[in-house]
């Protein structure tokens, strides 16, 4: 009985050297250069879907906006996306496989720090540069001189954050309630609390919850206790929302507070407009924003989709081609090092999300707008620059 | 004290959602045995059912509220329906498994379907039935959702019992239970019940989905993994295949979670869930409100 | 003359790091894949010795693999510094000895999921080893030291063709010849008839521990070569998901199957890379393969009989 299985076992293993060897020597130069091929790897499925979807429509929006102008370098581009579902370990995979095998010039990518991580070494040591959306994990861009991001990172939000509840709020005494599984809300809610209790102020309660859960109201009943000024939320909208319903529902009447994560149209829908009365947010953008560029993004993003209106990943989304688009035409070619060259001297460039520069650790510094909701609607109160 | 009475009322309510899930899990695992992994994602379909059938309705009324819950609950009985049909049926008599593997395979079908469907981004889900929060002196806050999960559960509870003990389908349903072959023999049409029980087991979990969504309004396609295994727990916890049990397990494990975050560990509050599971099987395999069966051989 | 079962097991290891010598020159896509594909083999054919030789039906294999993964990684980031001295320098060695401290981790989880699950059977089997799976992941990610839920980067590339195939050899080896001796024969009693089995007088705990232990160690070691390939590690990649998609493997191959559930284990990952193409229908496409596969076919794709239907 052996034969048979051995043949099994045999075929198995040959069918693998075929799918996937075959194309080894198929290793010529970038076939045919008449496209310029962009990747993607994005949480399209999974648990973090919300924000890989979103920015990836502000990624295809750019990219076909560029295309119907006529491409880049007077050629079209040719959009490669993958889809890593949320899980480590894929998006190494797709680095590898977008670089060797479609042989894009640049990657796009990824809204979470962990797996921009995973992806980054891998793009740096083939020397294609690595635009980030909305990653914020300071190591991101540490990782080498050919990752780069568009938004802001958390030392500086964190910052901020602290300067706006000490001077704006007034709040001496704040509770933090961080998501303590998603690294950019831990990140955030260490650098306000550096800066916070630098500038004098005092933390009276920690409390935590997991991205996803639903019920606050153990948390918030603690967190109300304490009697703070203030509450910073440093997490997801997806949360957020559900957190200053409950915290209303349970009397708790103090200004809540946060980072660009809280930046979404549904926020205003699960949290309802009453119970967001007296909170406030920084962000890159808000589509109330009145900045031409910004409008504009607004009405093409939902032209696109349906009256959908953007949030801020898609908007981020959006930045990271059109900032890489800005570095190609002045490098004036794909190749790595010259774009890279060209993405490190990006200063000032008229993003959806702000006047965008590049420093020289590869973050974006650019101003943050602090938003609040007033009668219902979200209202512009003031911006921050770095 | 007003804290711990506010932490009481919430692990209660809470309770009471894992209990009005349980309830189906544990109706289809008493007549057949069989572990629906796909129940929480009926669940999740019931919640989406009702957000999009809020459209057809004004917000904030009592009858809006029991139009969609009605409408919900017999989507997903028809639902349910259809995936026993499609996917268990051909797998009757096989191993237990093998039918545990498929139902994975739906929930996971489901999950990827809605992610397609409804999209990822979590949607708001409406108002349905007027809302009030008592608020009392002391601080205390109770609201009329948490009161409204009290009420259904226990209406669908006793509707279940009265089935159950008190009809010709419910007698049928408890024959299955005991022992299929014989059941047929007496008559009992096997597949009619069957598929019987597996409607009613879905409109539970749409109920279950209508509630959670009103007491948390954020529905997106994954929201029913969680809740769906702790209420599995919860019901286990009772007693499988148990009613009251279903209740009784809901609650407890509403209770316990919730003071296990309460005390700081919020971060554990899914693992709490599974301890209570190898605990309850380690110490009282049947349930707190189960009896200790002999397995013959 | 060495038994045959050795023999093929030498000749496999040196065809093995003949064909990874040269690694070097292929292009790492597939030099991705073809690890992946090692890993898998390793993950599937040890839940298949607790699955399907043992019948013990696990659905937590996933967090096996993490204690591995975790363990191995903190003993080549965070303790390499005194380490690597104590084993003269050299990175192979000190390797060597995280897969195996990752292993032996594993194995103390799996002792720890086997010893309750040992009167349960079936459903309240799987769904306690899910519960156990998960009960790991949330521990891991409560553990600030290892990243928690950032998960833990910068792990040194150390993994190659040759550790992630060797092992899958070695692994075969051991869980086929464990099973084909006399001795072996009781893991299948117990799989059968757990209490025909008692009443002949196996000693049906030892025989589930035993499967739980080996099963367990041998996915640590596959979590630890993972580790060191992918180079980033998070609880999120080692839960129920991670755990259903070895079960398929070792369904997909028929439980009991050794040669089967390789090539599954080939098969699947293979397969996983070819329904990229159709990017968001790929988990639509996955999750209805596996309900088809249990309806037309619960014996695997590379069984020829029906599964063993239960006595009674």
């Amino acid at each position: 009985m052996i034969q048979p299985r051995i043949r099994i076992l045999a075929a198995a293993l040959a069918g693998l050297a075929l799918l996937t060897g075959c194309s080894k020597s198929g290793n010529g130069p970038a076939a045919a250069a008449d496209t310029i091929k962009i990747g993607e790897f994005a949480s399209l499925t999974g648990k973090e879907a919300a924000f890989g979807q979103s920015s990836h429509k502000g990624t295809e929006l750019a990219i076909e906006q560029l295309n119907a102008a006529g491409g880049l370098l007077g050629k079209k581009i040719e959009f490669v996306y993958e889809d890593n579902r949320s899980t480590p370990g894929e998006s190494a995979t797709i680095a590898k496989k977008l670089i060797t095998r479609d042989k894009i010039v640049a990657l796009l990518g990824e809204v979470a720090s962990g797996r921009s991580l995973e992806a980054a070494p891998i793009a740096q040591a083939s020397q294609i540069p690595m635009i980030s959306p909305s990653s914020t994990n300071p190591k991101v861009t540490e990782t080498g001189d050919y990752i780069f991001r568009v938004c802001f990172i958390d030392p500086f939000q964190g910052k901020l954050l602290a300067q706006f509840a000490k001077k704006t709020l007034k709040a001496g005494k704040v509770a933090v309630f961080s998501d303590v599984s998603a690294p950019y809300s831990v990140g955030l809610a260490q650098f306000f609390r550096e800066s916070f209790l630098a500038d004098g102020g005092q933390i009276v309660s920690e409390q935590k919850y997991t991205g996803g859960d639903k019920d606050f109201k153990a948390q918030l009943t603690a967190i109300k206790g304490t009697k703070p000024d203030a509450i910073i939320v440093p997490g997801y909208y997806t949360d957020v929302g559900l957190i200053v319903a409950q915290a209303r529902q349970l009397g708790i009447t103090v200004p809540l507070f946060g980072g660009d994560g809280w930046e979404a149209p549904e926020l205003l829908q699960i949290a309802g407009a009453e119970a967001l009365e007296g909170t406030y947010y920084s962000t890159h953008f808000s589509p109330e924003s009145t900045e031409p560029l910004a409008q504009k993004f607004v009405a093409a993003f939902k032209a696109k989709y349906s009256g959908e209106t953007p949030d801020a990943m898609a908007a981020l989304g959006y930045d990271s081609v059109m900032v890489l688009a800005d570095a190609i035409k002045r490098a004036g070619s794909t190749d790595g090092p010259k774009v890279r060259d060209a993405l490190a001297s990006t200063r000032d460039f008229p993003g959806a999300t702000g006047a965008t520069t590049l420093d020289a650790k590869r973050d974006a510094t650019k101003p943050a707008v602090i938003i609040t909701v007033k009668d219902g609607k979200f209202q512009y109160v003031e911006t921050i620059a770095p | 004290m007003t804290e711990l009475l506010q932490q009481l009322i919430n692990g209660l309510a809470l309770g009471a959602i894992y209990a009005l899930i349980a309830l189906g899990y544990t109706m289809v695992y008493g007549v057949l045995r069989f572990i629906n992994f796909a129940h929480s994602d009926i669940f999740m379909v019931g919640a989406f059912s009702g957000y999009y059938l809020a459209r057809a309705v004004p917000q904030a009324s009592v009858m809006a509220g029991v139009f969609v819950l009605l409408g919900s609950m017999a989507i997903c009985a028809l639902l349910g329906v259809i995936i026993e049909k499609l996917a268990y049926r051909p797998l009757r008599g096989r191993s237990t498994l093998t039918a545990l593997i498929t139902a994975i395979g739906v929930s996971l079908l489901l999950q990827n379907l809605g992610q397609r469907i409804f999209g990822a981004n979590p949607k708001s889900f409406p108002t349905l039935f007027p809302q009030h929060y008592f608020q009392f002196d002391s601080g205390l806050v109770i609201a009329s959702n948490q009161i409204l999960v009290f009420v259904v559960t226990l209406v669908l509870l006793f509707a279940l019992r009265h089935i159950v003990l008190n009809t010709r389908i419910g007698t049928a349903m408890r024959a299955l239970s005991f022992n299929p072959t014989a059941a047929s023999l007496v008559g009992v049409n096997n597949d009619r019940v069957i598929s019987f029980t597996f409607a009613l087991g879905s409109a539970l979990a749409a109920a279950g989905g209508i509630l959670y969504a009103s007491n948390y309004p954020s529905i997106d396609p994954l929201m029913g993994t969680l809740p769906g295994l702790k209420a599995f727990v919860a019901a286990v916890l009772g007693g499988i295949g148990n009613i009251a049990g279903a209740a009784v397990g809901g609650l407890v494990l509403g209770l316990v979670e919730t003071t296990v975050v309460a005390l700081g560990g919020s971060t554990y509050r899914d693992a709490v869930a599974f301890a209570v599971l190898i605990l309850i099987l380690l110490l009282r395999p049947n349930g707190l409100l189960g009896k200790r069966q002999a397995e013959k051989v | 003359m060495l038994p045959r079962s050795q023999l093929a097991l030498l000749g496999a290891l040196a065809g093995i790091a003949l064909v990874s010598f040269f690694s070097g020159s292929y292009d790492p896509y597939f030099l991705d894949v073809a690890v992946s594909c090692g890993i898998n083999i390793t993950l599937a054919v040890s839940l298949n010795l607790i699955n399907g030789y043992t019948g013990q039906f696990s659905l937590g294999h996933a967090g096996f693999m993490g204690v591995g993964a975790y363990v191995a990684a903190m003993l080549t980031t965070a303790a390499s510094a005194t380490l690597l001295p104590l084993l003269g320098g050299q990175q192979w060695l000190l390797f060597a000895v995280a897969l195996l401290a990752g292993g032996l981790g594993a194995a103390l989880a799996g002792f720890i999921v086997g010893v309750p699950s040992l009167r349960l059977k079936g459903d309240y089997l799987a769904i306690v080893t899910l519960g156990f799976g998960e009960i790991i992941r949330v521990v891991l990610q409560n553990i600030d030291a290892v990243g928690g839920p950032r998960g833990l980067i910068g792990i040194p590339a150390y993994a190659n063709l040759l550790w992630a195939f060797g092992l899958a050899a070695i692994a075969v080896y051991v869980v086929w010849t464990m099973v084909n001796s006399t001795y072996g024969r009781g893991f299948i009693a117990v799989a059968d008839d757990e209490i025909a089995a008692e009443a002949m007088g196996i000693n049906t705990t030892r025989y589930k521990i035993t499967a739980f232990l080996v099963g367990a160690f041998f996915a640590g070691l596959a979590g630890g070569v993972y580790a060191h390939f992918k180079q980033y590690i998070a609880p999120q990649g080692f839960g129920f998901d991670r755990s259903i998609e070895i079960v398929v493997m070792v369904i997909l191959g028929g439980m009991g199957n050794t040669t089967g559930v390789i090539a599954a284990a080939i098969l699947l990952t293979v397969l996983g890379e070819w329904l990229r193409q159709f990017g968001d229908f790929r988990m639509i496409l996955y999750s209805l393969l596996i309900i088809v596969l249990m309806i037309l076919r619960p014996q695997g794709l590379f069984t020829w009989s029906l599964p063993r239907r239960k006595a009674s």
